[in-house]
């Protein structure tokens, strides 16, 4: 400690959001629990839909030519299978919840915003580097899907290019999830700032709801629509209302309600994130 | 300069705060004490802006802390050391709270010396770290700023003795330094050599706010022990002059409301033969008890 007399005391540097930026990034990265959490859900995403396009290329002799006209879509699907979307939701959405609630549920909270009091800066920087860690990571898992199912594909001349109808759109919906579904993790950890029971309210408010819910009537085709796993699934369902196979709904989804949805998601929620930690106490 | 106005805070049908108003002044170490559930932390909490006070204000350095867009540089806190992510080491802990505050990390490095942690202890998760190195991390943290002043809640639960000499070596130097130095503790014992003045509280309101020593001269009745072979007269002489006096085993009473010099005169003019004669000095620990039995929250034996 200093002994130099407190008089004239310096006057304190202006507070800047990206020194709270730089923060949150090192709160992030010094966690082991980080690295274990997008390690074990990139390893998993990675490997079912490369599982997938194995399973295809595999069976791909029995097809007939029926399904063979088709295979574009197959490859399509197995760039990112809907089992592999549902662990990326649930994934990202644990990872954003714990960058929240693991300030409240250890104490952390307290001493954090006793040094920054600024609480809505706190935690926009807080939604700021979960947003950018996530879409980096989104981007990295959707594109390493894409590359490896079409590398395994590609032995049965299969597999489509990123410049094939709809494969881009299917990389980046699914690059987008990361990020939409950290954010309503921590808005569902804001408002709720308890572990277990935010893992279940994630849970179900992103995987389990959106099943329950018909689109056979209008409203709750509504809802259904503003879901982003139904979001996702619209987007990367580039063959939607051509399929011979798959009935279309009588009030069907649209490509760019969808997109509206993601972002509305990501909106939302981090008003929430804001919003709620700034009006309540600690 | 830490100012507290007809601080009030409930919850429900409970109040944890009543109207408290007391100032902590710069350049002393000023205890803040009550017994447990008296308010203490509510209050600290309250001074942090962590919670909103249901009325009044709390001020430091005549602005609500909520105000200060960073803190550290403002007011150094140690609420619980128990508020640290388990998982990161003490060195990351503390660097993301200093560049939080523009703070440069060789600061994080002179606190980390400073407390005793610096080397392979400062490398280990929080996870592995006794009670009394989650205290010294928490004092860095409260360090890290230079903070013109600052907030200890319990500082000394779980060091060693030679710990808490050292935080009373430290909080006496911020003190020197002409910071505001404000701790707060149940156990009047801590006090005793470690604050130059006391804010009591009990039952979430102000008992007292005064120096050290007037509390301990102001608490306590002085008593005086007295061994006589003849107790009953003795007692019925004692009565006779107003005194209270109260038998504590068959040859000893305790005495109240009388000098040693003139119980000593009244056996002589009675020619009773005393044994023994002790004036008990004031002491802190019975003024404290003293001053809060009647807002004592939990009595042992109560079901919390």
């Amino acid at each position: 400690m200093t002994t130099l007399a407190l008089t004239p005391a310096p006057a304190p540097p202006a507070a800047r959001f990206t020194d709270l930026l730089a923060a949150e990034w090192i709160k992030l990265r010094s966690l082991r629990s980080t690295y274990w959490a997008l390690g074990a859900g990139a390893l998993a995403v990675i490997g079912f839909n490369a599982n997938a396009a194995r399973v295809h290329t595999h069976d791909y002799p029995r097809y007939n030519p029926q399904m063979r006209s088709i295979a574009w879509e197959l490859a399509l699907r197995d760039a990112f299978t809907n089992g592999s979307a549902l662990i990326l939701i649930l994934a990202a959405a644990s990872i954003g919840a714990i960058t929240v609630v693991g300030e409240y549920s250890t104490g952390l909270i307290r001493t954090t915003l006793a040094a920054v009091p600024d609480r809505r800066a706190l935690m926009a920087a807080k939604v700021v580097v979960v947003t950018a860690v996530m879409t980096l990571y989104g981007a990295f898992v959707a594109t390493a899907s894409f590359a490896s199912t079409q590398a395994i594909l590609t032995t049965r001349h299969a597999a489509v290019s990123i410049t094939h109808f709809g494969a881009l759109r299917v990389v980046v919906a699914s690059a987008l999830l990361a990020p939409v579904c950290a954010l309503a993790g921590m808005a569902l950890g804001a408002l709720i700032r308890h572990s277990a029971s935010t893992m279940v309210a994630v849970t179900a408010v992103l995987l389990l709801v959106p099943g329950f819910i018909t689109d056979r009537y209008r409203w709750t085709a509504a809802v259904r629509h503003a879901m982003p796993v139904n979001a996702w699934t619209r987007l990367t369902g580039i063959a939607y209302g051509q399929d011979p196979f798959t009935r279309v709904p009588r009030y069907g989804a649209t490509v760019t309600g969808s997109w509206v949805v993601l972002g509305a998601w990501a909106v939302v929620s981090a008003v929430i994130v804001v919003v709620a930690v700034d009006r309540r106490d600690v | 300069m830490i100012e507290v106005n007809e601080l009030t805070k409930r919850y429900g049908d409970t109040t944890a705060v009543r109207n408290l108003t007391f100032q902590v002044r710069p350049g002393h170490v000023t205890g803040f004490l009550g017994p447990n559930g008296a308010g203490k932390t509510t209050t600290l909490r309250m001074l942090l802006g962590l919670i909103g006070p249901t009325g009044g204000s709390a001020t430091i350095g005549g602005q609500p802390f909520r105000r200060h867009p960073r803190g550290l540089r403002h007011v150094g806190a140690l609420l619980d050391a128990g508020d640290v992510h388990g998982g990161r080491s003490a060195r990351a802990h503390l660097e993301a709270l200093a560049r939080s505050n523009r703070i440069p990390r060789s600061r994080v490095d002179e606190v980390l010396e400073e407390v005793g942690l610096a080397g392979a202890a400062a490398r280990r998760r929080v996870d592995g770290f006794s009670l009394g190195m989650r205290q010294r991390l928490g004092i860095a943290t409260a360090l890290l700023g230079e903070p013109p002043v600052l907030l200890f809640d319990e500082p000394l639960n779980g060091l060693d003795p030679e710990g808490v000499l050292w935080v009373r070596e430290l909080f006496r130097g911020l003190a020197a330094e002409g910071r505001t130095v404000f701790v707060s503790s149940h156990l009047m014992s801590e006090m005793e050599h470690t604050a130059d003045e006391l804010i009591v509280i009990g039952r979430g309101e102000l008992i007292a706010a005064e120096s050290v020593a007037a509390f301990a001269a102001r608490g306590t009745r002085p008593t005086v022990t007295v061994r006589t072979p003849d107790l009953a007269q003795l007692t019925a002489v004692l009565s006779e002059e107003g005194a209270a006096v109260a038998p504590y085993d068959d040859r000893t009473l305790k005495v109240t409301g009388l000098s040693a010099a003139r119980i000593g005169e009244l056996a002589l003019h009675h020619r009773i033969l005393l044994e023994e004669l002790t004036p008990q000095a004031a002491s802190l620990e019975a003024a404290f008890m003293e001053l809060t039995a009647e807002s004592t929250e939990f009595l042992a034996g109560d079901a919390r």
